[in-house]
């Protein structure tokens, strides 16, 4: 059954997913084992669009659906429970000036489906905001996502804030989306480029050593 | 009436010729120059001849530069939003100074006092929710309609737009939103006056006719650049513009999360709406095309990219009812612009059931050298200096850039040089670098 829910879930079947999510709690079943499935039907969402069979849409629509199994679930949760062990810490954002959070998202998304710990700052983000994000949690990967052209500058502008604050040997910097590539890399003194959302994850991975 | 009968029979070629010639040689324009005519004519043949896939002179080029001018004349964005004598000092500089094709005129900088006045909630743009030095106005996504209003939206497409849509996209327009449906003027239209009776109403209207003194202010400025462009050689490229289908929804009515709740949960509402557009799409841009002398309507394509959807979901969402604007276009003798923002690697054999030479396809980071293969020997296709290229590189780089992609995409005609997407500020020496490598590549031989 377990199997059949993280299925229907990949698969996006709105009503049966919530249907059987009612049936599972109503059978008095663990409401975090129902979680559980849930992180497991994610997986294979993430696991299809990183295979190019899914795109935005079956992104976020699974992402509705999990926040409906999430809902339905949680008033029946007594017990918290650590979340489960992460691969790494992530802080992402799309930098000063930039409002777009599209491919920001399937990055936040793609990197929580693949076990990483991400603090996702939003869009708009001041290079401050970065460098304080980087010194609270310690995390040792940032991603700056742009669209714009002027975001060339104002990625080169936090990675510049993050060096002053004395922790660019600290951190490893990715950055993408939009009109960002290798040669804004380049400019902005970023350590890789990716182009799309598995590229980061592959990034991400071999920087926390977990590939 | 017979001369309309004609033009309905005429087959969408012979209508488009008829618009070249206008585009060649139009009306009520006094050339600086004897040079200057014969520089326009030369011009605009050359684009012609892409289009048609022959071998122009030598490749053409449209300079990707949007807001460029105001940084180049040392200004702001701001600056020239907010002061039409400053705008037009910084985009005639920009004419003077910078030889190509082609010339862009300010009609997508729009009046800073008119977007304060109507409380324009669709952008942001310097010093409206943005820092006052932005290069650039940013697009405000959001829910502008509600996923039960398809029903009205259907109903009435105006009367939604008239009470819905104006009130959460223009603050001017809220009182609207308290207002009984217009449609109801059928039948009594003196009823109509009890509208114009209402206070509310009454502020709408005067808010409206004080910001519309404002917009036909900076028309008058964007017409006097658009006239001296003219004069002294350099043709408009873009004439009108609208929008796909699907972006309309996905963009402007739904927002991202939205439509693809839609795409999911009520698909067959989501068809009907876009099948409704397409006769409204296809006449606003024959509108919009009416002011310019150039056949070229402007169609920026966003959420239908490889990124976006899959090739079924293109299939089946976005394409089929694009299509039919593009007919509906290439049918007036109009020249769909189609400006394939993001990557369309996936998409180029997806494309290829239009008549032939009847559309310019403009890509930002597909590639070039399968564009060609695939569409090339039925499309004009144009592209794609990457604007990193052009804001962080030299000279040298951009010239040696455009080298290749004028080697991969030239041969046998049907190219157009410009960038990927345009750039707001950078070395200006980049921009001439573009049309150096034109002159100097991309010469066709006899």
């Amino acid at each position: 059954m377990s199997g059949d829910f993280a299925n229907l879930l990949a698969d996006l079947k709105e009503d049966e997913v919530i249907k059987l999510t009612k049936q599972r709690l109503d059978s008095g079943e663990d409401p975090m084992k129902i979680l559980e499935d849930s992180r497991k039907g994610m997986e294979l969402v993430g696991k299809r669009f990183a295979d190019g069979e899914y795109f935005l849409p079956e992104l976020v629509f699974s992402g509705e659906l999990l926040k409906q199994v999430t809902e339905i679930v949680k008033p029946h949760i007594t017990e918290t429970t650590s979340d489960a062990k992460r691969r790494g810490k992530v802080v992402l954002g799309t930098v000063a000036g930039d409002i777009h959070d599209i491919g920001l998202n399937i990055v936040d998304f793609m990197l929580d489906v693949n076990g990483f710990q991400v603090y996702n700052l939003g869009v708009d983000v001041p290079a401050a905001r970065f460098v304080a994000k980087v010194k609270e949690t310690g995390a040792p990967i940032v991603g700056l996502s742009g669209f714009l052209t002027p975001a060339f500058d104002a990625m080169k502008e936090t990675v510049e804030a993050l060096d002053k604050a004395g922790l660019r040997g600290k951190v490893k910097i990715m950055i993408g989306g939009g009109q960002m590539d290798d040669e804004v890399r380049k400019y902005a003194r970023a350590d890789a480029y990716g182009k799309d959302a598995m590229a980061a994850v592959t990034l991400a991975k071999k920087w926390t050593g977990a590939s | 009436m017979d001369n309309e009968k004609n033009r309905a029979e005429m087959p969408w070629e012979e209508k488009r010729e008829e618009r070249f010639r206008r585009w060649l040689a139009p009306s009520g324009v006094t050339y600086d120059t004897p040079a200057a005519e014969t520089a326009y004519r030369e011009r605009v043949t050359r684009f012609i001849r892409a289009l048609k896939l022959e071998k122009p002179d030598r490749v053409p080029v449209v300079l990707p530069a949007s807001f460029f001018p105001a940084h180049y004349a040392g200004m702001t964005l701001r600056d020239v939003m907010y002061d039409y004598a400053r705008l037009k000092r910084a985009w005639l500089k920009f004419l003077r100074e910078f030889d190509s094709d082609s010339y862009t005129a300010p009609g997508l900088v729009y009046p800073g006092r008119v977007l304060d006045a109507i409380d324009y909630r669709l952008y942001t743009w310097p010093g409206h929710g943005q820092p006052d030095d932005m290069p650039s106005y940013q697009y405000v996504e959001g829910e502008y309609m509600k996923p039960d209003e398809y029903d009205a939206f259907l109903r009435d497409p105006l009367d939604y737009a008239l009470r819905y849509y104006l009130p959460r996209t223009m603050g001017v327009f809220e009182p609207f939103q308290k207002l009984g449906p217009f449609t109801a003027a059928f039948g009594a239209p003196i009823r109509m006056m009890s509208l114009a009776a209402n206070p509310r109403v009454q502020q709408v209207f005067r808010a409206l006719a004080g910001a519309g003194r404002e917009w036909s202010r900076w028309q008058k400025t964007v017409r006097e650049i658009s006239r001296a462009a003219l004069a002294a050689g350099f043709p408009a490229f873009r004439g009108g513009v609208c929008v796909a289908p699907f972006d309309t929804f996905a963009d402007t009515l739904r927002g991202t999360q939205g439509i693809i709740m839609d795409m999911y949960r009520q698909p067959d509402k989501l068809h009907e709406a876009m099948e409704r557009m397409v006769p409204f799409t296809v006449e606003s841009a024959v509108d919009s095309s009416g002011a310019s002398a150039s056949p070229l309507v402007f169609i920026p394509l966003h959420k239908g990219d490889d990124t976006f959807m899959s090739g079924k979901q293109f299939e089946k969402f976005y394409w089929p009812t694009l299509r039919k604007v593009l007919l509906g276009l290439i049918d007036e003798g109009l020249v769909p612009m189609l400006f394939a923002e993001g990557r369309y690697n996936h998409r180029l054999e997806q494309v290829t059931d239009l008549p032939r030479a009847s559309v310019l396809w403009h890509f930002d980071q597909t590639d070039m050298a399968e564009a060609k293969r695939l569409l090339g020997g039925s499309q004009c296709i144009a592209g794609n200096i990457p604007t990193s290229v052009l804001v962080t590189g030299t000279p040298g780089d951009v010239k040696e850039y455009c080298r290749q992609l004028i080697e991969t995409c030239a041969p046998g005609g049907g190219y157009i040089l410009t960038g990927g997407a345009a750039i707001d500020k950078g070395n200006p020496d980049n921009l001439r670098a573009v049309m150096a490598a034109a002159r100097e590549y991309g010469v066709y031989r006899k």
